[in-house]
């Protein structure tokens, strides 16, 4: 996603005419700024206000005075974080866990499954298993957790199975010691073949001729892998992963909060689930607005400090500056 | 020799692990009674097929209203979704434009910082969309993401056809019309398809913001009835004339017609999605 924040330079820009360059450009552009209205506005209503809204994160809000007539309590919303309330101390250390463990088992899933699919021999046998191994990414999290159940759940197939053959069930689902095994494979099932759509892009795109070139050097095929196909995809991996450290506070926020009651608040509440359970059902508003304002600077920072890294390190990075 | 038969292993048993799941739930949802009773649920394969179930939670009552809810919310969406998206992209497509640049930036901030579920929910109550199924569309409206792919994709339009139009004396909105949309048909194809999944899929935002029960869309339900497990709204009694499909089936039938519209436009998704995404993620 590499994105042109430095357009280039205007190829229109006729000389000045009489009119000042403001008034014709206004002129000549007006009615290609009109057509951007609707959805500037959208993104105007539905981003940059609620933005605004995060100043409840300094207010004493209740719902029955409004945003405005509330009154300003400085940072003591914020003291939650900062005194380390047990609760918001689960839900930190929870979501850290979670994020590590996807991005040292979820992260290389499809990077792996793209290098198998893309060794495999025959175009069609290819576009066959990549056309299956897409699919679940366009199932919901309801769906996806209503076939969990249906397979592993208790009254599911693989426990049905093992009861009608006289053999010990596993009890899978709404076990909280298995909780974070459970939705990292929800996550890898879910999504890790249509992860490998950027990565087989990127695969295609390595030049043929270097794996000659190190065919005829006597390189073997681990060889080839190491040297030639690896180093080709890593300003993608590199990239994708930059993403994935400014979601290290934001995971599977639906997946989690579908199974939270059959596991309890223990082992699954996140920071996104804390600020609904404290604000929108326990009417905690501010407290829930100043942990989610954090949780946002926090993953803006991981960003643009990774995107950093990845330049100092001569990668390309998300954008170029 | 090996690897290649280990390889052809792995990926078939990869894709049964997809297949097999599917088939289990459409089988239960057309089993019979006596077959779920007969294996407690386990159905891989419906003996006596029949579509019992779907008659039953077809016949008017919560699902049918949820399923009409969110065919409406979705059509609905998309089209103003796509309008937006498409017009805006388009307005941001011509570098060195008058405000090009603020307002791209401005649609680029959306994807480095999000305002939160809280000042989210507050702006939405405050204009008055609660328990409205506006809540519903319009947040997902204009997508930043969506918006830099099809800008992206219409960038490509060769600079020398839009001239010649405006030389021929079109005005911006007609040379969109007739001469960048007929050439980016597979970035509108998929931009347009994933705003459609995206509003049949959605859970949270209804969760969120709609209190009224009964304007529940399908994924609402579908998490009530088959996640929860527990009992629907409906009268059960006055479903299907005194005869009840078994619940398992009912379940699995409501997880079924909620993946139809996918089913249905997926092999449409699969031909253009490649292009269309790669376009606007690995380009430059």
């Amino acid at each position: 996603m590499a994105l042109d924040v430095k357009s280039p330079p205007a190829r229109v820009a006729a000389p000045p005419r009489r009119a000042t360059p403001k008034v014709s450009r206004l002129r000549r552009d007006g009615l290609l700024l009109l057509l951007g209205v609707p959805g500037l506005l959208v993104i105007l209503l539905f981003h940059y206000v609620p933005m605004l809204g995060n100043v409840i994160a300094f207010k004493d809000y209740q719902p029955f005075l409004g945003i405005w007539e509330a009154p300003w309590v400085g940072f003591d919303n914020f003291r939650v974080i900062f005194n380390g309330d047990p609760a918001f101390l689960n839900a930190l250390v929870n979501t850290l866990v979670i994020s590590l463990v996807q991005i040292v088992f979820v992260f290389p899933v499809p990077i792996a499954l793209a290098l198998l699919l893309n060794s495999l021999a025959g175009e069609r046998l290819k576009r066959l298993a990549q056309s299956i191994l897409y699919l679940p990414h366009f199932m919901s999290w309801v769906v996806v957790v209503a076939i969990f159940q249906h397979m592993l759940g208790n009254a599911g197939l693989l426990n049905t199975f093992l009861r009608s053959h006289d053999l010990a069930t596993l009890p899978l689902m709404g076990n909280p010691d298995l909780f974070l095994a459970l939705i990292t494979s929800q996550v890898i099932w879910k999504d890790a073949g249509w992860g490998t759509i950027i990565f087989l892009a990127a695969l295609s795109r390595v030049d043929p001729e270097l794996y000659e070139a190190s065919a005829m050097d006597g390189a073997s095929r681990m060889r080839q892998l190491w040297h030639v196909t690896l180093p080709g995809i890593r300003g993608v991996i590199v990239l994708m992963l930059i993403l994935k450290l400014g979601d290290v506070l934001t995971v599977g926020f639906e997946q989690i909060i579908l199974q939270q009651a059959m596991v309890g608040a223990e082992v699954s509440e996140v920071l996104d689930t804390y600020v609904y359970t404290y604000g929108v059902v326990g009417g905690n508003w501010g407290v829930a607005a100043a942990v989610g304002l954090v949780k946002g600077l926090v993953g803006l920072v991981l960003v643009l400090g990774a995107n950093k890294v990845a330049h100092l390190l001569g990668e390309r990075g998300l954008y170029t500056k | 020799m090996i690897i290649r038969a280990v390889k052809g292993v792995v990926v078939a048993a990869c894709c049964a692990l997809v297949i097999l799941p599917f088939l289990a739930v459409f089988s239960t949802s057309l089993a019979d009674q006596a077959q779920v009773t007969a294996t407690g649920g386990y159905v891989l394969w419906p003996e006596r097929p029949n579509l019992d179930a779907y008659r039953a939670i077809l016949a008017g009552g919560v699902v049918t209203r949820a399923l009409l809810v969110s065919i409406g919310v979705t059509v609905v969406g998309t089209l103003l979704s796509l309008t937006c998206i498409t017009l805006l992209a388009y307005s941001l497509s011509r570098p060195g434009s008058l405000l090009h640049r603020p307002i791209l930036l401005m649609v680029l901030f959306t994807l480095l910082f999000a305002p939160g579920m809280i000042p989210m929910y507050l702006t939405i109550k405050q204009l008055g969309l609660l328990d409205s199924y506006w809540s519903l569309i319009l947040p997902g409206l204009a997508s930043g993401f969506q918006i830099i792919i099809m800008r992206a994709f219409f960038q490509e339009v060769p600079r020398e056809l839009i001239d010649a139009a405006r030389i021929d004396g079109a005005g911006e909105l007609r040379i969109l019309l007739r001469v960048v949309l007929p050439l980016s048909k597979a970035v509108i194809a998929v931009v347009g398809l994933f705003s459609a999944v995206a509003y049949w899929n959605a859970f949270f935002n209804a969760m969120l913001y709609l209190n009224d029960t009964e304007k529940w869309p399908l994924q609402l339900v579908l998490r009530t009835y088959v996640v929860d497990n527990s009992a629907l709204g409906v009268d059960a009694a006055d479903l299907s004339g005194g005869f009840l499909p078994p619940p398992q089936s009912m379940q699995m039938a409501i997880l079924v017609l909620s993946l139809v519209p996918i089913a249905i436009v997926y092999p449409f998704l699969q031909k253009h999605f490649a292009k269309g995404i790669l376009i606007g993620a690995v380009k430059g």
